[in-house]
């Protein structure tokens, strides 16, 4: 009998463990991002995320102690002061002198918070002297840099999720990955130790540039521009993500920045120029269907598939492209016109996209699933729409 | 309330001459009512109601983000449930709550016979409907539901469906609503009360509900003006806040936020009149520091004027504007600090009892508390770059508005509802309610504090896998919470409205005061009909 219970005991702690197993997802700490059960504020990386991580142990203290104070002598009353113990009400209910004291001593404690908290503010804002300059625009539902002054001026690429990580989502049961929903195609690649200021804007609506490490975050607001900075005072991956509520997709556009050694740094700009020439295609260069629907496919896969879907089927409202009437029309120029410009407020306008992209994203979808139109679309024809 | 389910169960003979006007019967009782107290409990059955719609949406959300991945619903769909949770509670639960209790309680605290416009009273409750249905019924809208947050953003309010018109035209009905319930309540206060009772005498509640009738009128078109330029943005090519047309998307966030935070005061106010109510009758001693409890309310509906922008430290604010936002917020502490030194003075050396009255009351002051703290760290800008549409924001405001709000309502609800139905709650069930409801409540909200400073950013549907323990907790406990009310609707609520329980005396609590006591339990149709008098404290009627 008591054999019987203790292997029944046995399996229900077993299935707990389990279970407890399974909340704890098998994830790992992620350097640079979120650690498990992590309880505070991120390890900082820079002086202003140093001084923030202090303030917050300096108003957490102060205000624990008023806390427990206050509450101290709440207790105490409730614990003296009942009827049930036979306690007699007294009759005081005025006191001038303690309502003054009770308003002065939280002024004066205030103003003590208040004293590190303005050196940190004007700090935290003072985009001098940047050693380089990047121009970080919000897109839905992705990120695009551009360096515009310093080292590697003129680079510029769009920073995408993991496609892979955007479909584990939709099914509902990721595996246990340690940087789910923060792996992106392309970093932002940053020297260490050198002052970057950071400039927002925005294609759409607002989205926020947040990096906790760095103690920065910044509304990218569509047709204004913001700054902030950042100073990584070590190299690493350092994540965040969008904060500012911009549509569906908004979980789905993660923030990596990779802090890099001055020297790598260097080699970096070299190779990204070199890719970048590389990438210069002739515009007049008349494309094959099947080199066309093989750049289409990354194009795809990068860029629509977060909401058309890698089978063309679309999820919810989105409009689904397989068997769609405007991708099966013989006159391309429909289809075009909606990447350039996007449809209904839903469809955002991809403009930002190369001719070359464009075209062979559109040829992409004119050749896959059941549509088999044989139809393409040249590069030329994508910048004869643009004028 | 025996007073919903039975007109004549006010049974005392000297109200013979109701029947004699002719009292109300059946449906028309309820769509012509006039009657103060038939709608206040038209106006707390509607917020019920509401707080079950949002409720239930709460724990979609909740269900949703019980694991990493997207089991039950897309993004879309999930955006749209945040968004709707968040009208809905703010508009449809917490704000008509506390109108019903005014409308309960206002009249018989002052020695009032009715609110001063009583037809205007129906039709500012009746105008509720159409707004909540068209507000719940824009999910089977083409669409769905709006998508863009209860703040609703421009730009984003720009991109969607034809849903978002009609949470506007709800928007402005729930506004013209409260605009019309402030100004009845605000004429009612001023002039209707009984010979005796000036201003320096008037229950607490009455006056955290005058301070508020005013910040509602002064801030509610405001939110109108606002939701407009967004409606004519959409509709009819002007650009307010369209950056296509050289519009400014953060001239909305300045406009809703000069609205919005004094809004969050509109929702606390009238709590911290209950509080200030139910505290002293349960310890069997007068409020510590009446006076000062006036200047405080004042000093903070004051300056909930000139705080908005803390909401908008990462919008990129000059330096100058984030310290002066950033001092102003701060400040408004010094005044709420005040209110609690208050109530603990009250406490202290007193006699106290504990029940559920109490227990809400003093849960309240804990965990209200709790909240004003982690807004004071909040109002620290340094800290709010860390913090900013993040998790630990999220657990701020439900610290305030669900422990704050929600349980200041419960607390109400047990205090006076001996007089509204002449029944006596079950006093297990309500100490039942109070620990089930304050437990799952710290359960569900207080892992958000990790999420939060760990950088979990707010309205999103999937998240990364280190957050998932502390997600599933609150998971967890937010549908203990959940089942926490049904249980409060079905074996607490319930029971009264039928009257079932034992029958309450007029006087259910030893030492509460004020007019409302001096009235029969229930409370008879009609009360003071012709103006009583008052003793020299105005809260006894001198026979």
């Amino acid at each position: 009998m008591m054999n019987h219970i203790l292997k029944k005991l046995e399996t229900a702690l077993l299935t707990l463990a389990v279970f407890g197993a399974n909340a704890a997802w098998a994830v790992n700490d992620l350097p640079g991002g979120p650690a498990v059960r992590q309880l505070n504020l991120h390890p900082p990386v820079t002086k202003i995320a140093e001084e923030q991580v202090w303030l917050h142990w300096f108003m957490l203290i102060i205000c624990t102690v008023i806390f427990l104070a206050v509450f101290g002598v709440m207790f105490y009353s409730v614990w003296k002061h009942r009827k049930s113990v036979g306690h007699k009400s007294a009759n005081f209910h005025e006191s001038v002198k303690v309502e003054i004291a009770w308003t002065v001593v939280p002024f004066i404690i205030v103003i003590l918070m208040a004293l590190p908290a303005t050196k940190a503010v004007v700090a935290s804002k003072d985009t001098s002297n940047a050693e380089l300059t990047i121009k970080v625009t919000g897109y839905q539902w992705k990120w695009g840099y551009d360096y515009i002054k310093g080292e590697g001026e003129g680079i510029g690429f769009i920073s995408t999720l993991d496609n892979a990580q955007r479909e584990m989502s939709n099914s509902g049961k990721p595996e246990p990955t340690d940087d789910y929903l923060l792996k992106v195609d392309n970093p932002l690649v940053v020297p260490v130790g050198k002052k970057i200021r950071i400039i927002t804007t925005s294609n759409d609506v607002i989205h926020s540039f947040a990096v906790n490490s760095f103690g920065i975050k910044q509304d990218a607001i569509p047709g204004f521009v913001r700054d902030t900075w950042f100073r990584a005072e070590q190299t690493g991956d350092f994540r965040g993500q969008c904060q500012e509520l911009c549509g569906k997709e908004h979980a789905y556009m993660p923030i990596h920045v990779k802090v890099v050694t001055a020297e790598e740094y260097t080699a970096w700009v070299a190779a990204e120029n070199k890719k970048m020439a590389a990438k210069q295609d002739d515009p007049n260069k008349v494309w094959t269907l099947a080199e066309l629907t093989q750049k289409g496919e990354k194009v795809y896969a990068a860029n629509c598939a977060a909401c058309h879907q890698a089978t063309g089927k679309a999820l919810g409202s989105v409009k689904a492209l397989d068997g769609a009437a405007v991708v099966l029309d013989a006159d391309a120029s429909k289809q075009i016109n909606v990447l350039l410009n996007g449809q209904n407020n839903a469809m955002p306008a991809w403009k930002q996209l190369s001719d070359t992209e464009i075209a062979a994203v559109i040829s992409f979808t004119k050749n896959n699933w059941s549509n088999q139109t044989g139809q393409l679309v040249q590069p030329a024809d994508v910048r004869a729409a643009r004028q | 309330m025996s007073a919903v389910l039975d007109p004549h169960g006010h049974g005392a003979a000297d109200h013979g001459h109701d029947h004699h006007h002719g009292a109300p019967h059946g449906w028309k009782r309820w769509v012509y009512a006039t009657n103060h107290k038939d709608i206040g409990t038209l106006y707390l059955l509607f917020a019920f109601a509401m707080l079950i719609i949002g409720g239930v949406l709460a724990l979609l959300i909740r269900a949703e983000l019980f694991q990493p991945g997207l089991q039950f619903v897309n993004p879309e769909l999930f955006n749209q449930f945040t968004t709707m949770h968040g009208l809905i509670m703010v508009f449809g639960a917490i704000m008509p709550a506390f109108v019903g209790f005014a409308n309960w309680m206002i009249p018989l605290q002052i020695g009032a016979s009715d609110m001063a416009f009583a037809r205007m009273n129906n039709f500012s409750f009746w105008l509720m409907i159409p707004a909540a249905l068209m507000l719940a019924g824009s999910f089977f809208m083409a669409g769905g539901a709006p998508a863009a947050g209860w703040t609703l953003y421009a730009p984003l309010t720009l991109q969607m469906g034809p849903s978002m018109d009609a949470a506007i035209f709800a928007l402005h009905l729930l506004g013209a609503s409260s605009i019309m319930g402030s100004i009845n309540i605000i004429v009612t206060i001023l002039n209707m009360r009984a010979p005796g009772m000036t201003l320096m005498k008037m229950p607490m509640f009455v006056w955290t509900w005058l301070i508020t009738a005013y910040l509602l009128i002064a801030v509610m078109p405001v939110l109108a003006g606002a939701i407009t330029m967004t409606l004519t943005d959409r509709h009819f090519g002007t650009t307010f806040f369209n950056p296509a047309g050289g519009g400014d998307p953060v001239m909305y966030q300045h406009i809703f936020w000069f609205f919005g935070h004094p809004e969050v005061y509109i929702m606390i106010l009238p709590a911290f009149g209950i509080i200030s109510q139910i505290v002293p009758a349960f310890s069997r001693k007068k409020l510590f520091g009446y006076a000062s409890m006036v200047y405080a309310t004042s000093s903070i509906a004051i300056l909930s004027f000139i705080v908005w922008a803390h909401h908008m430290y990462t919008t990129g604010m000059p330096v100058t504007g984030q310290l002066f936002f950033m001092y102003a917020t701060m400040l408004i502490s010094v005044p709420t600090g005040v209110k609690v030194f208050n109530w603990i003075a009250t406490m202290w050396k007193g006699s106290m009892t504990f029940e559920t009255p109490m227990l809400f009351a003093v849960g309240f002051i804990f965990v209200f508390t709790m909240g004003g703290f982690t807004g004071l760290i909040l109002s620290m800008a340094p800290i709010d770059l860390q913090l900013q549409d993040g998790y630990y924001v999220v657990a701020h405001f439900h610290y305030v508005l669900v422990a704050g709000s929600l349980f200041t309502m419960f607390a109400g609800y047990y205090y006076w509802v001996p007089k509204w139905t002449g029944v006596m709650y079950n006093e297990t069930l309500g100490k039942i309610h109070f620990w089930w409801t304050l437990i799952s409540f710290n359960v569900t909200f207080f892992p958000m504090h990790f999420l939060g400073l760990a950088g979990m950013p707010r309205r999103y549907a999937d998240y990364p896998m280190q957050f998932a323990d502390f997600n599933a907790l609150a998971s967890v406990g937010a549908f203990a919470f959940g089942i926490a009310q049904v249980f409060f609707f079905f074996f607490i609520v319930l029971p009264t409205m039928r009257g079932k329980g034992e029958p309450a005396p007029q006087r259910p609590w030893e030492a509460a005061e004020g007019l409302e006591w001096e009235v029969p339990s229930p409370a008879p149709f009609h009360t003071f009909e012709t103006p009583p008098k008052l003793n020299k404290d105005a809260n006894r009627i001198l026979a």
